[in-house]
């Protein structure tokens, strides 16, 4: 077998997962371009919206239960950032991030308590689980459609943010907070659109990225979460291109990593297994802290000078 | 030193030393039967937590640095003190997988010919070099990642804690780590006793709550040094600290690998408390944990990590379990008051004081200082009112008694 076609699946599944990831970081990146404020709920919310669609889908059919899914997670959203966050407007920093750390705690002790900490079974949507097969390999409709739904919402995020009186204001608003209100932006609504856009792109993600997984428990939103993090960090927070860019990078990187026993071993590199899979997760943050020392600004970040 | 602090030192020795008096009469009398025996529980495990908690509040509170790797390094030193202290003969046993490469445990060899007392040597060394090990990883990973700015620190540290959950459960360290199985069988909180004739002294809470009374001591010693000083002007502005003439680089690495030190302590306590140590036990999520528990208490003062931590864990160990089992102060209702509930309860709490009470229980008050000042405001008002008594034939022109209260002691 050449080594094209021994790493070809995970590739493939690599640009899968860094579509969804890309989902999820983009709602991180343009919260924390907005509030500077990393989100740590965000994560959990793509997991609550895993567990609605769970719950939905058991109880409706599927064309209601989806929308219902991205109206709910929209609403969660949008209900988190008034409670939780808009009181602490005037705050330090470090307030309104632990306040978004008891939100995560907040919605994880919930779902425990909902779900009873059980593995919840996601709900197989038709034609996007189904099985197709391409370049001679076996996968599932979805995987192929991630990378393209993924470049297709971004592309038309860019659109909304270059074009858009909305877009305008988000721009703004992330330059100078006072200037733009001085300027007659509201930027309770600004920031509430953002919230809006982030959650429907996190429930979106969801669906994709759990049609693909056993299940829903959960810490299922913790990983994710924070790798969708990582990515828009990587790609140069405030940046959707950057976080794009740098979600498909970490996602191809982690499926590698995942594969790399087999790979090598199949390549006679190797005689033993390594247990390089361990680190599929750690080298995530590796990569953080790399390009956090190498260039904080990330690939794409615009750089920012300290007034005294 | 001034008669009066030297008297208010000695109040402080006196009390301490009180407190672990107390502490080790409870651990004689409740028996492990009684319902009294929650509150040794909480105790053991509050106490480990109050030692995370202030040695976090040392980093985010006095020092500003937000780091979110608490847990990480806590492992560190569980699993650290866990390998120095499983018996030669348990390790086959423990690593069953793996052919161990450390053999010896350090309380057993000094035990060989010093006896209890060589254990209780051995069991103090093995958990200073838990937090000497965690320290050297915090300097390591401290050199880049401490140039960074706030959330990115926080974010880095919290990536630096989940490399180290899976650096410990590599397979390829088995032999160290045990890979991916936990570690148990080394010496635990149930096995510190002492035989005396007939009687048995127990220490299964005396030793947990001494390290972290003996530690906390040690950072309030920190804190209220020249570097504690340091640390809170780097906190309040570090332009202005860097012009007053701190070396920033310098007292931010001091903190962060004191800081860590003592969150290796507590990881070796809490693998003693719990008596086992296992990489996937330390989550971000114990981390988050503590965090909460320093603003709860109030960021920036110790007595109220403490409080805040013992309250945290009494909470959840102990006062609000029957929101987990069907009752609840009288009403029975389980199907509200099931599995987990408990949880969901208590995060609300926190959210309440996250959103509401900002400033936690203490604020950054200490507890010592809080009640002197509410003696003395009281003292005064007596006096004024005394002296307002005093004066009332006269009062129709002189003004009353003015009523200044005196500013916090601190």
């Amino acid at each position: 077998m050449s080594l094209g076609q021994t790493i070809l699946p995970y590739i493939i599944s690599g640009i899968s997962v860094g579509g969804q990831y890309s989902l999820i970081a983009i709602g991180y990146t343009m919260v924390y371009g907005i509030l500077r404020l990393i989100n740590f709920a965000h994560g959990d919310v793509f997991m609550v919206a895993g567990l609605m669609m769970v719950y939905l889908a058991a109880a409706l059919p599927l064309y209601i239960a989806i929308p219902l899914v991205i109206l709910f997670t929209v609403l969660l959203g949008f209900t988190i950032e008034r409670v939780a966050y808009k009181p602490l407007r005037t705050a330090p920093r470090m307030s309104v991030m632990i306040s978004a750390i008891g939100v995560s705690y907040l919605l994880q002790n919930l779902a425990l308590y909902i779900t009873g900490g059980l593995n919840k079974n996601y709900p197989a949507i038709p034609w996007i689980s189904d099985s197709v097969s391409i370049f001679g390999m076996q996968t599932t409709r979805v995987t192929i459609i991630t990378p393209f739904l993924t470049v297709f919402l971004s592309a038309v995020l860019v659109w909304l943010i270059t074009h858009t009186k909305l877009g305008m204001a988000m721009r703004a608003v992330s330059k100078d907070f006072e200037t733009s209100q001085l300027m007659g932006i509201r930027i309770n609504n600004v920031i509430s659109a953002t919230f809006i856009i982030g959650t429907f792109l996190a429930s979106v993600g969801s669906m994709l990225f759990f049609t693909n997984y056993p299940g829903v428990v959960p810490t299922s939103g913790g990983m994710p979460g924070l790798k969708a993090f990582v990515a828009a960090v990587f790609g140069g927070i405030g940046s959707i291109p950057g976080a794009v860019i740098g979600a498909f990078i970490i996602g191809i990187c982690e499926s590698l990593i995942k594969g790399l026993d087999t790979i090598l071993l199949t390549r006679g590199v190797i005689a033993d297994q390594v247990g390089f899979a361990t680190f599929s997760d750690a080298f995530t943050f590796v990569l953080l802290i790399i390009i956090l020392v190498f260039k904080p600004t990330g690939l794409f970040g615009e750089k920012s000078t300290d007034k005294v | 030193m001034t008669a009066s602090e030297r008297n208010k030192n000695l109040k402080i020795f006196a009390a301490t030393g009180l407190f672990l008096f107390v502490i080790l009469i409870l651990d004689q009398v409740i028996k492990p039967t009684s319902s009294l025996s929650m509150l040794l529980t909480v105790l053991q495990k509050g106490s480990v937590y109050a030692l995370a908690a202030v040695s976090m509040n040392l980093l985010n509170g006095f020092t500003g640095l937000f780091s979110l790797g608490h847990a990480g390094f806590m492992l560190i030193g569980a699993y650290t003190y866990a390998i120095l202290t499983i018996p030669a003969a348990a390790r086959d046993t423990v690593y069953q997988y793996y052919h161990a490469i450390v053999r010896f445990s350090i309380p057993e060899t000094l035990s060989s010919f010093a006896g209890p007392l060589g254990t209780v040597i051995g069991v103090g060394i093995a958990v200073t070099i838990a937090g000497l090990v965690a320290a050297l990883f915090a300097f390591l990973i401290g050199l880049p990642v401490l140039r960074l700015k706030s959330d990115y620190l926080a974010i880095a540290t919290l990536g630096f804690a989940e490399i180290m959950r899976a650096i410990c459960q590599w397979g390829k360290l088995g032999p160290l780590t045990n890979g991916s199985n936990l570690l148990k069988s080394f010496a635990r909180i149930s096995t510190f006793k002492l035989d005396l004739g007939g009687t048995t002294l127990s220490f299964s809470t005396f030793v947990p709550v001494f390290i972290a009374t003996v530690c906390i001591g040690l950072i309030v010693l920190l804190v209220n040094s020249t570097y504690g000083r340091a640390f809170k002007a780097i906190r309040d502005d570090e332009i202005a600290a860097e012009a007053m003439g701190v070396n920033l680089a310098k007292h931010k690495m001091l903190s962060f690998c004191t800081s860590c030190f003592f969150a290796g302590i507590a990881g070796a306590c809490m693998a003693m408390v719990l008596s086992i140590a296992q990489a996937s036990n330390f989550k971000s999520a114990m981390t988050y944990e503590i965090l909460l528990m320093v603003v709860l208490g109030g960021i920036g003062s110790i007595t109220g990590s403490v409080i805040g931590a013992m309250l945290f864990i009494s909470a959840s160990e102990w006062w609000l379990r029957g929101l987990d089992s069907g009752t609840f102060l009288g009403i029975n209702a389980p199907g509200i008051f099931r599995n987990g509930f408990r949880l969901v309860v208590f995060s609300i709490i926190i959210m309440v004081v996250v959103l509401f009470f900002r400033q936690g229980i203490m604020g950054d008050k200490e507890l010592p200082d809080a009640i002197q000042a509410f003696r003395t405001k009281r003292k005064m008002k007596a006096e004024a009112k005394a002296a307002a008594a005093a004066e009332t034939p006269a009062a129709a022109e002189a003004p009353a008694a003015p009523d200044e209260t005196p500013k916090g002691g601190a």
